[in-house]
């Protein structure tokens, strides 16, 4: 028996407000993050990922308000991406009382601030984002900056490079399947877990709990949405939900 | 009661702050040996490795002031490393432990479907009654990040049991001297119960 795998919520946040884009454009407002936040830790999820999507492509920065208010409701592990790329940044997010940092363009422009902050925190507080976007050619290209740049490594390529550089943690997304509810692209799943013995989240259009299986069976150790638990239906109505406690652990027992 | 939360450098003491403010615990951070020993209760959190936070205790001059406050029989609950800390030794360092409950930390050995962390949600289950798990439900999960387990040398210190891998003590408690390898400050309500049995004790 092992732990569950964890299902994580991710939530992306703009202008202080809390969005969903639909492959990595075009913003849909959902709300306040904190309102939504406390309707989560409500659920009692297993963990939350919330990405501020502006703070490395604007410039804004870390948000440290935006994190304090978060922690003081988030009574579950808790991992904060966007615009964190030294050290001491990623220590005073820890400090105020988020488990995990999440680094997604600073990996690659400056992979040295992840054996940094890797040494910092320790390495299962160190989760590195790749955003993976399908090459007509075949296999993936990994992006950054919001998918607006192209790195021309792999995403198995940059996911082994990040662990070998000290990420305790990969999360792995395609730009290709966000919101799109069309299931997880479960090849780079896999391409991406086989690279790596760290844990591996899946990310980037589930719809079902079927998806997660999937996802689990192609090498994940976790696995992540977002649409799937702020939005509801055809019209993308916010809704925010989440499986009960024994739906998750049922996750545990699948094949 | 006030909890004093030690502060040495490690852990995510924020974590540990809100969530005892959420139980309605009066909590302050203690840095110093003096403000350890005018404690009620103290909290040891703890991430990272064993040496680092036995050095880090050290040069505070904390591992005495623990060690005088844990024999005046008051309430000690180490979390995580915290917990490891308490103990005799760790296979993950050198350094001499708290020495305050017999036993050493080993690591977890890595078998096919047991990745190293453990990382995540599984269930404890407390091995008897104890004011540290009263009111616990049934199949209370709490959240985990840990490579090395401890291996208290007494089975009746074993207070909850966990499995991954095979069964691992989860809690620990000697008299006043008790600890959880998981973190309660991240495992919503069972987390919260933990913390206010401790800050009632």
């Amino acid at each position: 028996m092992s732990a569950f795998p964890r299902v994580i919520p991710v939530l992306l946040v703009s202008d202080g407000y809390l969005v969903k884009p639909l492959k990595f454009k075009g913003d849909q407002y959902i709300g306040d993050p904190i309102n939504a936040v406390r309707i989560f830790n409500e659920k009692q999820v297993d963990e939350l990922v919330i990405c501020d999507i502006d703070a490395s492509v604007k410039g804004t920065g870390v948000n440290y308000t935006l994190i304090e208010e978060i922690a003081s409701e988030a009574f579950m592990p808790v991992g904060y991406g966007g615009g964190v790329t030294s050290a001491e940044e990623a220590q005073r997010i820890t400090g105020i009382g988020v488990e995990k940092v999440v680094l997604n363009s600073a990996a690659i422009t400056r992979p040295e601030s992840i054996t940094e902050i890797s040494d910092a925190l320790g390495a299962s507080s160190t989760v590195v984002s790749i955003d993976a976007k399908k090459k007509l050619t075949g296999g993936w290209d990994t992006y950054i900056r919001r998918a607006s740049k192209s790195t021309g490594l792999s995403p198995a390529e940059a996911a082994l490079r990040a662990q070998q550089l000290g990420a305790g943690e990969i999360l792995v997304s395609s730009i290709d399947r966000e919101s799109t509810s069309t299931g997880y692209d479960l090849k780079l799943i896999e391409s991406v877990s086989s690279a790596v013995t760290v844990p591996v989240i899946a990310l980037g259009g589930a719809a079902s709990f079927d998806d997660f299986r999937l996802a689990l069976d192609s090498g994940a150790s976790a696995v992540a949405a977002g649409s799937m638990f702020v939005l509801n239906g055809k019209h993308r109505a916010v809704l925010i939900s989440y499986p009960t406690p024994a739906q998750v652990r049922s996750l545990a027992e699948r094949g | 009661m006030t909890v004093s939360v030690i502060s040495y450098g490690l852990g995510n003491l924020g974590s540990v702050v809100n969530m005892l403010k959420r139980v309605g615990a009066e909590s302050r951070l203690v840095s110093t040996p003096e403000e350890v020993l005018a404690s009620d209760r103290l909290l040891l959190p703890g991430i990272g490795a064993f040496d680092t936070g036995m050095r880090l205790l050290d040069e505070q001059g904390l591992t005495p002031a623990i060690k005088e406050f844990a024999a005046s029989g008051k309430p000690v609950f180490g979390i995580c490393l915290g917990m490891q800390l308490l103990l005799d030794s760790s296979e993950e360092g050198e350094a001499a432990g708290l020495g305050l409950i017999p036993g050493r930390s080993l690591r977890f050995d890595e078998v096919p479907g047991v990745r190293v962390p453990h990382m995540g949600w599984s269930f404890v289950e407390p091995t008897r009654e104890d004011s540290l798990v009263a009111e616990l439900p049934d199949e209370s999960r709490f959240y985990f990040v840990h490579s090395y387990r401890v291996v208290p040398d007494n089975p009746a210190h074993t207070l909850g049991i966990t499995q991954y891998g095979g069964p691992f003590a989860s809690m620990i408690r000697s008299d006043n001297v008790m600890g959880a390898q998981y973190h309660p400050e991240k495992s919503h309500d069972f987390g919260k119960r933990i913390l206010r049995n401790f800050a009632a004790l």
